[in-house]
């Protein structure tokens, strides 16, 4: 190697030591365009789903209409770009398949992220859906990992009224619902603690053939849950990857006829992740290449 | 005594509840009352978290520290907040209760609260997670140099996972037929045997031995033999 480097014209080998140390500006500007350009022109690709994203979509069809569903909003609006798709999707694909849903977030602006959802999906997609009937917003509760335990022995302890105000004892969807054992199914759509992880911990753990449960997570937080996927965790969608393949299979099985703007986000958002992957993957190389370069000319100066 | 001993006792007769809940039915109703102590608790806690932020935030103001400005910005910003937010500051009133202001809902961007929520703290928390990409990019060309072999085999990795995390990667080895000996070389293949193999064992691994210390630590601090969480002493 060191030899093919000593042999590269003094120019090029110059040119190319230079480029290892291009000005960091150089490359936000590149990151900047990479991102911009696929988001103006709204460039997308087809996703292929994977085994993860089947599995989650999977499990929420295996379970009969008007099954009692929780997801659970345990993020905030700076993760919102990763996981709001995939929230939006999942809280679609259960109003589409006939189950009754409430929502709760265990983050403090997580039930902000879930009053939009109710507004800009149910309310948009499934004008039909009543209020206390079809779907609950219990609303944010402090209290992290102690509030899933104090759940799997009595919701009421948790969540005496919904975010409204209404107590719970009044509301027809939670009727017979003393503990999460009588949910059938669990999403938790999270980006850290506390979140999926503690739902596999405090949850699932303590009633473990009880209730289905998926989750949906950023990139970086997906190490963590991989060792629960996929017994304690049914199906998962990591980042927004996951969310893209999920939504295709949503609106594929379950399209919907007014504008699918908000169910094509994740889609819409692998064309930014396509072409930055592909500018990282060059920057990459580029350092690389320019590092042998280097290190050859080093060796030739010895 | 009111410093330790009635703190360890508390803490001794909690964690001995939580545990025997899970054996025992009769001990769940107690588990039930002190899982609802700690979210009382962490409840206070939000409060206690406020009170620090000020004293931490003034204090540096009023030393004058570099970057004080910055601490009066979160402060001017924290105070405004917590006005808005229990005032009801522009509330929409509630459809049951019109006359009563504090009845009202401040989800939507007619109030106070909402229009913060919506065109300050989301944009602005929103902004701060994204200049990661710009930040990543940096280091990722500067870091990711095959120096040595644990340098090639991160650079490989992270290789396979930024191909196979986009529609290139299934583009560049859907060509290999499934059932053939190369098919692992197939970008869900590969993908699969990074994040579901090698990392999940990895995090197996990490996990049991979080729990095993969680667990040690756990019964140090009920048994007594720790105590250095109950006071400063």
């Amino acid at each position: 190697m060191k030899q093919r480097n000593e042999q590269l014209p003094p120019g090029i080998r110059g040119f190319l030591i230079r480029m290892g140390q291009i000005d960091r500006r150089w490359i936000y500007l590149a990151v900047a365009v990479a991102i911009a350009a696929p988001m103006l022109t709204r460039l997308r690709f087809p996703e292929v789903p994977g085994r993860m994203a089947q599995a989650t979509f999977n499990a929420i069809e295996s379970i009969p209409p008007g099954s009692r569903v929780l997801i659970a909003y345990d993020f905030d609006p700076a993760s919102a770009a990763e996981l709001e798709p995939m929230a939006n999707a999942v809280l679609h694909h259960c109003a589409s398949k006939g189950h009754r849903i409430a929502l709760m977030a265990l983050w403090p602006l997580g039930k902000q992220l879930a009053d939009d959802a109710i507004r800009d999906i149910l309310l948009e997609y499934h004008p039909e859906k009543v209020e206390g009937v079809d779907y609950v917003q219990l609303g944010f509760k402090t209290g992290n990992e102690g509030v899933i335990k104090l759940m799997t022995t009595s919701i009421a302890e948790a969540y005496a009224a919904d975010a409204s105000g209404k107590p719970i004892t009044q509301i027809p969807l939670l009727e017979g619902v003393r503990t999460i054992g009588d949910f059938q199914l669990i999403a938790s759509i999270s980006a850290g603690t506390p979140g999926a992880q503690q739902w596999v911990q405090y949850g699932d753990s303590a009633m473990p053939d009880a209730f289905k449960f998926v989750a949906g997570t950023t990139g970086v937080q997906s190490s963590q849950l991989l060792p629960y996927y996929p017994k304690q965790m049914e199906g998962m969608l990591i980042a927004i990857k996951g969310a893209a393949e999920y939504e295709m299979l949503v609106t594929e099985k379950y399209p919907v006829t007014r504008s699918a703007d908000r169910l094509a986000l994740g889609r819409e958002r692998m064309g930014p992740q396509f072409v930055a992957h592909l500018l990282l993957i060059g920057l990459i190389v580029l350092g690389n290449i320019s590092m042998l370069a280097a290190r050859g000319w080093k060796g030739a100066a010895r | 005594m009111l410093q330790r001993t009635i703190p360890l006792l508390i803490l001794s007769a909690s964690g001995l509840i939580l545990i025997l809940s899970y054996f025992s039915p009769i001990t769940e109703t107690w588990s039930e009352q002190v899982v609802s102590w700690f979210n009382i608790l962490a409840g206070v806690a939000f409060v206690l978290g406020a009170g620090n932020l000020l004293a931490v935030n003034l204090e540096k103001i009023s030393s004058k520290r570099p970057g004080w400005a910055y601490s009066a910005i979160t402060l001017v910003s924290f105070g405004a907040m917590l006005v808005v937010g229990l005032s009801k500051w522009g509330a929409v009133p509630d459809a049951k209760h019109p006359d009563v202001h504090l009845a009202g809902s401040q989800d939507s961007t007619q109030a106070g609260y909402g229009w913060a929520y919506e065109y300050v703290l989301s944009p602005l928390t929103a902004t701060m997670f994204a200049l990661l990409a710009f930040y990543v990019a940096s280091a990722a060309f500067r870091a990711f140099r095959a120096k040595n072999f644990e340098a090639i085999l991160l650079l490989g990795t992270a290789f396979i996972i930024l191909l196979v995390q986009i529609a290139a990667g299934a583009f560049l080895t859907n060509w290999i037929p499934e059932d053939s000996f190369f098919a692992f070389l197939r970008a869900e293949s590969l993908k699969a045997i990074v994040t579901e193999v090698f990392q999940t064992a990895g995090m197996r691994a990490i996990l049991i031995g979080i729990a095993l210390g969680t667990a040690a630590t756990s019964l140090r601090l009920i048994l007594g033999i720790d105590r250095s969480a109950l006071s400063k002493g």
